[in-house]
């Protein structure tokens, strides 16, 4: 155990001297790419908004479902069989049809290679399922048609979310998928989530549709309310324009009325519809419905040709400005619901941060002196190779750019605490071998070989918490078990090159000496 | 050396009571659950000025409907922590912003602000104790592939004391259970299995050295000899944690609070429960040599 070839030594100084190197990257800057790596700094230590969303599928299934209705309308009647009773409820659509189709009707659906019903071979199954309930045929969606669905639904908003977020500029936004339902955001530097609490929450869908004059629309009608009183309108059904028609949407001020409103674009589509609804109405009022609630209804009073316009609804400047935001970067397939959101202000970061360091500095120095007192010279060893286990563990979480969190400073520190249990273990060891042999080398030898099962025992034990950490616990929790993960194997390596390569040259030059340790 | 076996029996009555009574406490008094397993909110302010004080500010929140609110100093005289449960009021941190500023002047700084719904708090909590029972699981396996089951049973028996305790002591003073507790707690769990299994190691080593010497001399002359490493690491373990707690932040007070007393209990049971359960199973010679001649 205590042989160290030349080339050894200096490839354990070369790798203390390279991390020393990169840690210290974390202050300074280096024009070097592999130097100028930086270790970042959780949401806890800079400030930040951490918002989980879930998406709330519901109403996505009934809007499926209500698709569906017509999709299966017009299916069978190609094939001359009339469906009955049509319903929607509790998620689940059901009908009726003459006894001798029922089995048709059947077998369409579980036809694999059925259009009305999608089968997924990955998964050996259709996206819906259909059963005999007395003289019911009843429709939903089967657990795979509902596992795409929410995926297809997460995959849009997650679009949608980035879009908001984007506009809204904050800088290095995070967000990611969370199960099959879930979004994650992180917001680092932004102390008032506030603003894009309140965008993320809206769906922002934009219709445009008329206000019903009598009751008897064909497309049916439903009563609204507006966005800023209690009045209720009568709404068609119908809509003329939705959200997806519109290329652009900017908050202006209106020159006539200095009111300010949302001025938009509309893409081809969008401009013949709009076109052809205003000239045919001239005189009704057409309801600007967001969300389900009406913004204005202004009667329309020319034909609008140019494919653009103007809302207006009583905004404020910052009402406009998200308003038009919203409909640039469009709608969501569903409500988004703030589930769990943590956010931290700079002031309190850097406090925490500060409070880190010192508490860092002061356990490091008390550890180095109790170490010190206790075992002088090899006091001395053991102190410079926790120094350089605190370089390399610095070091290790620079060069993979890892994130250090508040619990991971204290992880640090415990680091510093426990990192000298191996190094106590093997110079106790080797004072009890010194009471029966005489030869330092030998008594320093056999204490290192003795102590490592000892040592690995005791490092296995951390590592296993701290792996478990890792995968069960979430943002700062994540912190600790890496830097405490990490924290043994730097450790390890510090004690058995570092400590050891010091030890053996001050031991080859004391071979004779008494009372060595 | 010290007679350590002389107080086996007496230690170990202690630690069965202090079991049970955890338990106890665990059982009727509960555990104070932060938002992180409860659900909730929790608001960290501070005032800009000193006259703001705790029963001001109380009063005030009482008059917003917002159920159970709960308000405390949080480290210096300036800096508030109010948590109140779950509400399905999304806008509420806006209007408590609204309410006070209009109350009081424009002068709080909202330091953090944390929001845990009732779904994910019971995910936590299920994760939480998932986490725990893994790390159980997982050192059991360890230490059962490392020793002969006495010994297994010995550290898995410590382990339990050493987090029921604590857990208890957290019941006891009513101290907040959150996310980082525990991360505190497996640390413990590794910390006292670290522990345990230094000593079972030299009294495995002893066992196969003396054949003549029982297991109850044996186990002292082990930790005896192990003393100076247990005293050691636990000092400057403790060193690095008391400087956490006093000048590491509010936040971290209850994490490194709970490593503290972990790193106690740690200790005392490695000493006093893992060995005393190798002496009450009559650990011999025989029982290591067996292990040596399967292998």
């Amino acid at each position: 155990m205590l042989y160290f070839s030349k080339l050894r030594i200096i490839f354990v100084t070369l790798i203390s001297l390279i991390f020393i190197l990169i840690a210290s990257s974390n202050l300074f800057k280096f024009s070097n790419d592999l130097l100028n790596k930086k270790i970042n700094l959780g949401l806890d230590l800079q400030g930040g908004s951490y918002l989980l969303l879930e998406i709330d599928n519901s109403p996505v299934v009934e809007q499926k479902l209500q698709n569906l209705t017509i999709t299966i309308k017009n299916y069978f009647k190609e094939k001359n069989i009339r469906i009955n009773n049509l319903k929607i409820s509790n998620k689940e659509l059901s009908f009726t049809v003459d006894n001798q189709f029922k089995q048709t009707v059947l077998d369409e659906f579980n036809d694999e290679e059925s259009n009305l019903n999608p089968y997924y071979p990955r998964f050996k199954s259709h996206q819906l399922n259909i059963e005999e309930k007395n003289d019911l045929l009843i429709v939903n969606y089967s657990k795979q048609g509902l596992v795409e669905l929410k995926t297809s639904s997460q995959d849009q908003a997650l679009e949608i979310v980035r879009r908001r977020i984007d506009e809204i500029g904050t800088n290095e936004p995070n967000i990611l998928k969370r199960g099959n339902d879930r979004i994650l955001v992180e917001l680092p530097g932004l102390d008032d989530p506030m603003r894009i609490k309140s965008l993320l929450g809206k769906t922002a869908n934009l219709t445009f549709r008329f206000v019903a004059s009598n009751t008897e629309d064909s497309f049916g009608t439903e009563k609204l309310k507006y966005e800023d009183s209690t009045e209720e309108s009568v709404v068609s059904k119908r809509i003329i324009l939705s959200g997806d028609n519109l290329l652009d949407a900017q908050p202006r001020m209106n020159n006539e009325t200095n009111e300010t409103v949302v001025s938009f674009t509309l893409d081809r589509v969008g401009a013949k519809r709009f076109g052809k609804a205003t000239s045919t109405g001239i005189g009704k009022q057409l309801a600007i419905v967001l969300d389900g609630k009406i913004i204005s209804a202004p009667v329309i009073r020319d034909t609008i040709a140019s494919g653009s316009g103007q809302i207006s609804g009583g905004f404020t400047f910052q009402s406009a400005t998200d308003l038009a935001l919203l409909l640039r970067s469009g709608a969501l397939p569903a409500p988004l619901n703030i589930i769990e959101e943590r956010t931290v202000g700079p002031d309190l970061g850097q406090d925490s941060i500060n409070a880190g360091m010192i508490a860092l500095a002061i356990g490091f120095a008390l550890v180095i002196l109790f170490i010190f007192i206790k075992y002088k010279i090899f006091g001395l060893i053991t102190n410079i190779a926790l120094i350089i286990n605190l370089f390399l563990l610095i070091g290790v979480l620079t060069i993979f750019e890892a994130t250090l969190t508040l619990p991971g400073i204290a992880g640090i520190i415990l680091t510093v605490g426990m990192a000298v249990d191996a190094n106590v273990l093997i110079f106790e060891r080797i004072k009890e071998e010194l009471k029966d042999e005489k030869n330092n080398l030998i008594a320093f030898d056999s204490g290192y070989t003795k102590s490592r099962t000892a040592i690995l025992d005791a490092n296995i034990t951390t590592l296993i918490a701290a792996i478990i950490l890792f995968f069960m616990g979430s943002g700062p929790i994540k912190g600790f078990s890496l830097t405490l993960g990490v924290g043994i194997f730097t450790t390890l390596f510090s004690v058995y090159f570092i400590a050891r390569l010091l030890t053996v040259l001050y031991v080859a030059k004391n071979k004779q000496k008494e009372g060595l340790i | 050396m010290i007679a350590f076996n002389k107080y086996y029996n007496r230690f170990n009555i202690l630690s069965v009571s202090l079991v049970v009574v955890s338990l106890l406490l665990l059982t009727f008094k509960g555990l104070n659950f932060g938002i992180d397993f409860k659900g909730g909110t929790l608001i960290e302010l501070r005032a800009s000025e000193s006259k703001i004080n705790v029963s001001s500010l109380r009063d005030n929140l009482n008059q917003m409907n917002l159920g159970d609110v709960s308000v405390k100093k949080f480290g210096n005289e300036t800096d508030f922590l109010i948590k109140f449960e779950n509400n399905d009021n999304k806008n509420v941190i806006e209007e408590i912003k609204t309410n006070l500023d209009k109350s009081f002047g424009n002068n709080f700084n909202f330091r953090r602000v944390e929001n845990v719904g009732p779904k994910v708090s019971a995910e936590l909590l299920k994760s939480g104790i998932i986490a725990i029972s893994v790390a159980l699981i997982l050192m059991l396996i360890y230490i059962w592939i490392r020793f002969e089951w006495q010994f297994s049973l010995g550290a898995i028996l410590a382990l339990f004391h050493d987090v029921i305790v604590t857990l208890g002591l957290f019941s006891l003073l009513g101290l907040e259970i959150n996310l980082s507790i525990i991360a505190a707690v497996l640390t413990i769990v590794g910390y006292s299995m670290n522990d345990t299994v230094v000593i079972f190691d030299r009294v495995r080593e002893n066992l196969r050295k003396y054949s003549d010497i029982k297991i109850f001399e044996l186990t002292n002359i082990s930790i005896n000899e192990t003393l100076s490493r247990t005293l050691i690491t636990s000092i400057t373990t403790l060193l690095a944690l008391l400087s956490i707690f006093f000048f590491g932040g509010e936040i971290l007070r209850g994490f490194s609070l709970a490593m503290i007393f972990g790193v106690i209990f740690g200790t005392y049971s490695s000493i006093y429960i893992a060995n005393t359960v190798l002496v009450r199973l009559r650990v011999s010679q025989k029982t290591v040599l067996k292990e040596d001649g399967n292998n």
